[in-house]
């Protein structure tokens, strides 16, 4: 083994000054010193490219702000011609009449409401449910059926879900209950709880399946069965993971568009009826836009205010996601 | 240590030129002191290894030749280290300038996922050299220079990951080469190969030291030994000694190195 | 002394085991009726929308007779769209992933610009239309072209992008980068020569799966303006557009059962569109898995 070896390194030494006899005749770092006196414009790109960068990661920054100063400019020219008291507190949203319209956001924002407990109470028990299934029960194989299926749920764009609430839920549930309107709450309610439940599903198991398998080993240890492990330990390790995915998914629901769109109907109204027509923030944005406002009316800015109003929500409920996931977070 | 310094000039009269002479370095990580007043004085073209246990901060210094030790957050670091007389921890020392004088192979084979060729290629080519003639001769001359051009000459244009651990470091080595650099740091680059990958890496090394300064981090004492001329031993972040290898293994100075390379800790 | 009485406890066992057997098929049950309700979806679909879906369909510009209209102006509208999304986001959400990961230093600026990119994700697609109405509509006066739609969109898919870029960045090995600055490079050179070329798999990825959503929404150009209904095809960035999303809209909103099944058609022209690109998505990622 040696002796093979030092064969090897004289086999070598005489690849190895042949080469360099060859070759001897330029130096490579005479010809780098060379390179670089010819051109010193390498190291201007390296010095400008840092703050390039840093421009296009200002652009980010750059639409936050944009966002929030356009809401608050066109909302303030709104508050010229509508009192923030009765936008707060009017109980009745009628922009579209000539002489007396009424802007009290409550009953968009009943809408809203409506739609997003609906879809929650949806999208809630189905998602965890799903979680648990496939973070505590699922063989790998059925977890990798299922997990890319729940990703096309997650990718079907929302007017698809709109189109699906108006032609297919709603004619269902008229069936089941005759009262109900063509445009209602109930239908959209529960086309985005379905929208939202891949989001709940999927980041709730991240959140469980990253509770240590030692800690399901302990209690399996003791006799517990799965479903005591699933319900008494995973559940309460994981619980911040689980409650951020699930005011996540309420936010999504509260910014859904299409859907409400679609199947909810333009009525916006105080009543706690989930059966009638309804109107949502998002909708009403959508119905202003669609018709010939015109620019800097009253009704025109008043899709700004209603825009604050829904941005406002979400970034609660945001900002609250976070806040869970940061201050709740596990060390294991 | 000073009496080993002295004890080395005498046995190496001073014909070779210094190529890195370190005075009072010392290096934190944050708070954590990881080098202290390391002095050193490493010739040209011989092979200088450093040996000490794990944490002693032999990978620290030598990433401080190159100035490697930067890209850690946090480090701070004062005295000086001349590279051919000039301080390059000075701020106005170009790093890029530097590594391409002093070439690096690390633990880890960390070959590009390019192409053999593009491996070998890359460090001409970010320096402007463009050529395809040329590059074609220096990517040959630096394969058969890392003794492994019969092994790839016929796949010169397959990924590199298609090698095996021992030819991926032989050719981090040729990548290394390709921009003929006068010193070349090797930063243990056995610990994560196979005996006989081992073996030809050391006696690559022995044929480089011709033309190259190696200086050679490594916590396997026998190859230290067998492939080096001076050797300093490191200690929580102090040179305990510093002497000719043979001396070192056979009539060290200080009580810690013996007790080291007799296997007492480490 | 017996603190543990093991009659009543494998007595209460039996109840227990049935507890877990009985949960385990309602936590099934519930995962398949999600699958269930997709297969629902997509079979009304498909059957709604089948008998109208052919080489007319595709070549046609919308038509108030059902039977005469079809979804060529959307198609070619949501190419164009595609065409300015694609280099606008990826520019801006690859350029900052490169600042956010090999430049920025942890201090409180990068700080605000990572918790900025989270809380923009967050935020409903229809607040930035109301940004593109005031910004690229009115105030750069673009109109309801494609460049304003597309600029919206751009700044919608953005922290798609930016968040898949990151990652895939933060996957290339520092030892790569180490290599390149080991050979005197610096760290531009490092970037464009190892860093992005190992990252464009896991960026290209994202890029398609950003791109998809931006072909998808349908909300911010309603609040842009744009025609839901266009008899003709833009020539230039300033003309107006219509996209599949929104002619699919303006279909949906007829009460007769004829335009339901257009519209039924008309998605899933898009649903085709979309599994066209995420199967293009899962084949890099596939191709490219992991090679260090």
């Amino acid at each position: 083994m040696v002796k093979c070896a030092s064969h090897l390194v004289i086999g070598m030494k005489g690849v190895f000054k042949l080469a360099t006899q060859n070759t001897n005749s330029f130096s490579v770092q005479k010809m780098i010193q060379e390179k670089k006196k010819k051109k010193s414009a390498g190291g201007i790109t390296e010095k400008i490219m840092p703050y390039i960068l840093f421009l296009t990661a200002a652009v980010s920054v750059l639409t936050t702000i944009g966002i929030v100063l356009t809401l608050i400019f066109e909302t303030f020219l709104f508050f010229d011609a509508v009192s923030i008291k009765e936008f707060f507190t009017a109980k009745v949203w009628y922009p579209f009449s000539e002489t007396n319209g009424s802007f009290g956001i409550l009953p968009l924002v009943m809408g809203t409401l409506k739609v997003t407990v609906i879809a929650a109470i949806v999208a809630v028990p189905i998602g965890l449910a799903s979680a648990i299934y496939l973070s505590e029960y699922a063989t790998d194989s059925a977890r990798r059926i299922i997990k890319p299926i729940l990703e096309v749920l997650a990718g079907i764009p929302t007017i698809v879900y709109g189109f699906f609430a108006l032609t297919f839920v709603t004619p269902i549930l008229r069936d089941i209950i005759p009262s109900l309107e063509i445009f209602n709450a109930l239908s959209p309610g529960i086309v985005i709880g379905i929208m939202i439940t891949p989001m709940i599903a999927s980041l709730s198991e991240d959140a469980m399946t990253s509770v240590p398998n030692s800690m399901r080993e302990g209690a399996l240890a003791l006799g517990a069965t799965k479903f005591e492990v699933a319900i008494k330990v995973v559940l309460p390790a994981a619980i911040s993971g689980i409650v951020a995915s699930i005011v996540l998914g309420i936010s999504r629901a509260i910014g859904e568009t299409m859907i409400v769109a679609v199947a909810g109907g333009s009525t916006p109204n105080l009543e706690w009826d989930i059966t009638g027509s309804i109107q949502t923030m998002t909708a009403y944005i959508v119905q202003v836009s669609q018709g010939d406002v015109g620019y800097g009316t009253t009704i025109y800015y008043s899709i700004y205010a209603v825009g604050m109003t829904l941005f406002v929500f979400t970034l609660v409920m945001n900002l609250l996601a976070q806040y869970i996931t940061r201050r709740f977070r596990e060390e294991y | 240590m000073e009496t080993s310094t002295a004890a080395a000039k005498v046995v190496n009269p001073q014909e070779k030129k210094i190529v890195y002479k370190t005075s009072d370095l010392d290096l934190w990580y944050g708070d954590n002191q990881a080098l202290k007043k390391i002095n050193l004085d490493i010739m040209e073209n011989e092979v200088t290894a450093i040996i000490g246990p794990s944490g002693c901060g032999k990978s620290t210094y030598i990433k401080t030749l190159n100035r490697m030790i930067e890209l850690v957050p946090g480090v701070r670091t004062s005295g000086e280290i001349l590279y051919r007389g000039k301080n390059i921890l000075d701020k106005s020392y170009q790093v890029e300038e530097l590594r391409t004088k002093v070439g690096m192979v690390f633990q880890k084979p960390n070959p590009f996922p390019k192409s053999i060729y593009e491996n070998v290629a890359y460090g001409p080519k970010i320096h402007g050299i463009r050529d395809k003639k040329i590059l074609d001769q220096i990517v040959e001359k630096s394969l058969r220079g890392a003794a492994i051009w019969d092994e790839v000459k016929d796949r010169l244009n397959q990924n590199a990951y298609g090698l095996s651990g021992g030819q991926q470091q032989r050719l981090c080595i040729a990548r290394c080469l390709a921009i003929e650099p006068d010193v070349i740091l090797m930063d243990e680059p056995t610990s994560a190969l196979d005996p006989i990958s081992t073996l030809k890496v050391e006696e690559l090394v022995q044929e480089l030291k011709k033309e190259f300064s190696i200086i050679i981090v490594t916590h396997n004492m026998q190859q230290a030994a067998r492939i080096s001329k001076k050797t300093a031993f490191f200690l929580n972040g102090e040179v305990v000694e510093f002497s000719e290898t043979n001396k070192i293994f056979s009539t060290p100075a200080d009580k810690r190195t013996e007790d080291y390379i007799t296997g007492r800790f480490g | 002394m017996n603190l543990i009485n093991h009659e009543t406890v494998v007595k209460r066992m039996k109840s227990r085991l049935s507890k877990n057997s009985i949960s385990k098929w309602i936590f099934f049950a519930l995962t398949m009726f999600v699958l269930l309700i997709l297969g629902i979806l997509l079979f009304r679909i498909f059957s709604q929308g089948f008998g109208y879906l052919d080489l007319q369909f595709l070549q046609s510009l919308p038509s108030r007779k059902p039977e005469n209209a079809g979804v060529y102006a959307a198609l070619i509208g949501t190419i164009w769209l595609m065409a300015v999304v694609a280099p606008v986001s990826l520019l801006l959400g690859v350029g900052t992933a490169i600042y956010l990961e090999e430049y920025a230093k942890d201090n409180v600026i990068t700080n605000f610009i990572k918790v900025n990119i989270s809380n923009l994700a967050g935020v409903p697609s229809i607040v930035f239309g109301l940004l593109g109405l005031t910004v690229f509509v009115r105030a750069l006066a673009f109109g309801t072209s494609v460049l304003a739609a597309g600029l919206t969109m751009s700044l919608l898919v953005l922290p798609v992008i930016i968040v898949a870029a990151q990652e895939a960045i933060r996957a290339v090995p520092n030892q790569l980068r180490e290599a390149s600055f080991g050979l005197g490079a610096t760290k531009w050179q490092t970037i464009v020569r190892i860093v992005l070329p190992a990252a464009i798999p896991g960026i290209l990825t994202g890029g398609i799966l950003a791109l998809s959503r931006a072909i998808g929404e349908t909300a911010p150009l309603v609040v842009l303006g744009m025609p839901l209904f266009l008899a003709f095809l833009p020539k230039t960035l300033l003309d107006s557009i219509t996209v599949l999303p929104l002619q699919i809209y303006n279909w949906t909103g007829r009460p007769q059962v004829e335009f339901h099944a257009l519209a039924a058609a008309g998605i899933i022209v898009l649903l085709v569109m979309l599994i066209i690109m995420n199967s293009i998505a899962v084949l890099i990622r596939n191709k490219f898995q992991k090679r260090y």
